[in-house]
C-alpha cells in the first residue's frame, strides 16, 4: 500500500550474510556450535536466504575451516534458503557432498582486487566459476553471483559502471540467477550507486539485482535506499553489523540487518523478518563474540527497553 | 532531482556539547567553535543563553560568544529559551538566535513546563524583541517524527507548529527527529504536510542517528526539496532518551553523502575531521562519525 504508492518495491528479499561474510571478516574465532546455534536462530526469524559456510581452504579463512560440521549440523527450515560460498569445483563438490542446495561465487570488478584476492584475473576467475556454473547447471543447484568493488577498490580507487556491467553480465550469462552487487569497502555514496546501477540495469534485469552495501562511511542505508528507489528488491546485510572491514583497521563492514529491517518496515515494505528476534539473534552473538552490536536499532532498543 | 547546494547548519558547539557527558572547558569550546570556522560552515550554533540551573555545560555562554573569532560571512547563532535569554544574548554580542518548540504537549510539558502554546507565547515576546533588533530568528520543532512520552506524533500537528513559528517571523523552520526514530517513510509524509504551510526554502531538517537511520531520512528530505540541513561534528550529542546510544548525526558523514552527490557545501571534508579529533581528544572519547573512523586507519 504505502509503499507501493511511492514506486517502492512491495517486497524486499533480505540476504543474511552475518554467518559467512560476518563471522569471517570478525577478529575471535567462533566455535562451531555457536555457528550452528546463530544460524538456527536466524532460521526462525522469517529470514528467507541465510548465507551459511564458505567452502575454500581452511588454510586461507581458518574461520570458515569447520564448514562440512556446520552445513552438516544446522537446522534446515522449510522455504529458507542456506547458501554457502564456493571459490572453485573443489569447493563445489565438497559442499555438496556436505548437502549444499545453493552456492555463491564471488567474482570482482577490479584486476587489482582479485589478482590480490584471489590471486588470478578477473578472467581467470570467471573461467574457474565457469567450471563451477556447470555442474551446478547439470545438478539443477542455483548459482549467485557476487561482484566485490562495484562502488571502489582499495587497491585502484574509483571503477568504472561499465566494467562493473561487463562482469555482471558474465556472471549472469554463464547461469547466477542473482547478482549482488558489492560496496566492498563501503566508499560509495547515493550518487555513486545510482550511476553503477545504471550501467548495470541496461545488462541485468532488475529482478536479478541485489546490494550488498558495506556501512564503513555511514553510507549503507542512504545507498539501501537508492537502489531500492531504483527497484532493487534484493537486499544483503549482517546480523548485528558483524563483519568489520579488512581494508581499515578498526572501521564497520556489513550494515546490520536490524538497520535495514528498521527502515524497511518504516517505508511500509514487506520483508517477513521479525525484527525483534533478528535483535535477540544479534544479541546471542554478539555475548558470544564479547563484543557490542553494530546495530544502531539493537543499541537504541536494549537501552530504552522498547522497542519500536 | 536534488538540490545543487545545501547549508549545513553545525550545531556541534551547542546540541552536541549540550549532550555529551563530559563538560568541556571554555577555552576548548572556543577553540572548537574557532576550528570549525576555518572549514567553511556557514553556520554554527554557539551556545544556549538558558539558565546554568538547567544546563550547567552552556553556563558560560556569555564568554563563550565574546571570545570566539567572529569570521565574516559566518553566522553564530545562539539558542535563547526566554525574552530574558534573548537580551543577555544580544548584550554578549549574538545576532542570530534561535527558539525551541515541539509537536508534543507532553515532551512541551515535560521539557519546559508548560502547553505547546504557552510555550508560543513566551516566544512571541522574543519575536517582538529580535524584529525591533533586526535580529533574524530560526525556529526548531522537536519529536516531529516521534516523541519519546507520546509515541506517534501527526504529520498535521508538525504542520501546524511549523506554520506558527514560521508566522510569528522565524526565518527558518528546522525539523527535528529528536529520538531518531522517523525513517524514510515517515520523513516524507511529515514533510509532504508541512510544506504545504511553509515554502521548502524555509526548511531545514534535524536529524538524529539514534536508528542509524539518519543519512537515509535526509537523502528523502533533499529528494523533496529540503536544502539546509543540521549535523554534529564527530556526532556529539548522545540521546538523552535511549542511553548509550547515539544522538545527532556526524557533520563529516553528511558532507562526505553531500560530496558524493555532486552537491555543493563550501566545507572542507579534511579540516571537519581534524576538528572532530580535536574535539573527542578533548571529550576523551571515540568519535561517532563512521567516515572519520574508517579515514584515519586507512
Amino acid at each position: 500500500q504505502e509503499s507501493q504508492a511511492s514506486g517502492l518495491p512491495e517486497y524486499v528479499k533480505i540476504v543474511e550474510v552475518g554467518p559467512r561474510d560476518g563471522l569471517q571478516n570478525e577478529k575471535v574465532i567462533v566455535p562451531t556450535d555457536i555457528k550452528i546455534e546463530l544460524i538456527n536462530r536466524l532460521s526462525r526469524t522469517g529470514l528467507p536466504a541465510i548465507e551459511v559456510t564458505s567452502f575454500v581452504s581452511s588454510k586461507w579463512v581458518p574461520q570458515m575451516a569447520d564448514h562440512k560440521e556446520v552445513m552438516k549440523g544446522i537446522e534446515r527450515h522449510p522455504g529458507v534458503q542456506y547458501p554457502v560460498l564456493t571459490p572453485n569445483l573443489q569447493g563445489f563438490h565438497s559442499a555438496i557432498a556436505a548437502g549444499a542446495t545453493e552456492v555463491s561465487v564471488f567474482g570482482a570488478a577490479s584486476e587489482s582486487f582479485s589478482k590480490m584476492n584471489i590471486n588470478c584475473s578477473i578472467e581467470e576467475s570467471i573461467e574457474k566459476f565457469e567450471e563451477v556454473a556447470k555442474s551446478a547447471r547439470n545438478m539443477n543447484i542455483p548459482v549467485r553471483g557476487y561482484v566485490s568493488c562495484a562502488l571502489g577498490c582499495p587497491y585502484e580507487g574509483n571503477i568504472v559502471p561499465a566494467k562493473v556491467a561487463e562482469v555482471s553480465k558474465r556472471l549472469y550469462s554463464m547461469g547466477c540467477y542473482e547478482i549482488s552487487l558489492g560496496d566492498t569497502i563501503g566508499v560509495g555514496t547515493p550518487g555513486s550507486m545510482k550511476r553503477m546501477l545504471e550501467a548495470v540495469m541496461k545488462e541485468i534485469p532488475l529482478s536479478a539485482l541485489a546490494v550488498h552495501c558495506h556501512d564503513t562511511y555511514g553510507q549503507a542505508l542512504a545507498n539501501i535506499l537508492t537502489a531500492i528507489q531504483m527497484g532493487v528488491a534484493v537486499v544483503d546485510s549482517s546480523v548485528a553489523g558483524l563483519g568489520g572491514c579488512p581494508y581499515a583497521k578498526g572501521a564497520t563492514g556489513n550494515v546490520a540487518t536490524e538497520d535495514v529491517i528498521y527502515m524497511l518496515n518504516g517505508l511500509g515494505i514487506n520483508t517477513g523478518v521479525n525484527l525483534y528476534t533478528v535483535m535477540e539473534a544479534g544479541n546471542f552473538i554478539c555475548t558470544a563474540l564479547n563484543k557490542k552490536t553494530n546495530s544502531k536499532v539493537a543499541q537504541a532498543s536494549f537501552n530504552t527497553g522498547t522497542i519500536n | 532531482a536534488f538540490p545543487k547546494r545545501v547549508k549545513v547548519v553545525e550545531v556541534g558547539p551547542r546540541d552536541g556539547l549540550q549532550n555529551e557527558k563530559n563538560v568541556v572547558p571554555t577555552p576548548v569550546k572556543i577553540n572548537l567553535i574557532n576550528m570549525l570556522s576555518e572549514t567553511g560552515l556557514q553556520v554554527i550554533e554557539a551556545t544556549s543563553f538558558v539558565s546554568p540551573k538547567w544546563v550547567p555545560q552552556m553556563a558560560d555562554h556569555t564568554e563563550v560568544m565574546q571570545g570566539i573569532n567572529k569570521l565574516p560571512g559566518i553566522s553564530y547563532p545562539v539558542l535563547t529559551p526566554n525574552l530574558k535569554g534573548f537580551q543577555a544574548a544580544v548584550a554578549a554580542g549574538a545576532k542570530e538566535v534561535s527558539i525551541f518548540g515541539a509537536a508534543s504537549e507532553l515532551f512541551t510539558k515535560k521539557n519546559i513546563n508548560c502547553s505547546i502554546e504557552e510555550s508560543l507565547e513566551r516566544f512571541g515576546e522574543v519575536m517582538t524583541a529580535a524584529r525591533a533588533a533586526n535580529i533574524p530568528v530560526r525556529g526548531y520543532v522537536s519529536c516531529v517524527l516521534g516523541c519519546p512520552y507520546e509515541g506517534k506524533i501527526s504529520a498535521a500537528k508538525v504542520a501546524e507548529v511549523s506554520k506558527k513559528m514560521y508566522s510569528m517571523g522565524c526565518y527558518e523552520i528546522s525539523l527535528g527527529d529528536t529520538i531518531g526514530i522517523g525513517t524514510p517513510g515517515s520523513m516524507k509524509e511529515m514533510l509532504a504536510a508541512v510544506m504545504k504551510e511553509v515554502p521548502a526554502g524555509a526548511l531545514a531538517v534535524h536529524c538524529h542517528d539514534t536508528y542509524g537511520q539518519a543519512l537515509a531520512n535526509i537523502l528523502v528530505a533533499l529528494q523533496m526539496g529540503v536544502s539546509v540541513v543540521d549535523a554534529s561534528v564527530a556526532g556529539l550529542g548522545g540521546c538523552p532518551y535511549a542511553q548509550g546510544a547515539s544522538g545527532n548525526v556526524a557533520t563529516e558523514d553528511l558532507v562526505y553523502m553531500l560530496n558524493g552527490l555532486g552537491i555543493h557545501t563550501g566545507v572542507d571534508l579534511q579540516k571537519l575531521m581534524d576538528t572532530g579529533t580535536f574535539i573527542c581528544n578533548a571529550l576523551n572519547r571515540r568519535t561517532n562519525s563512521k567516515v572519520s573512523q574508517a579515514s584515519c586507519r586507512l
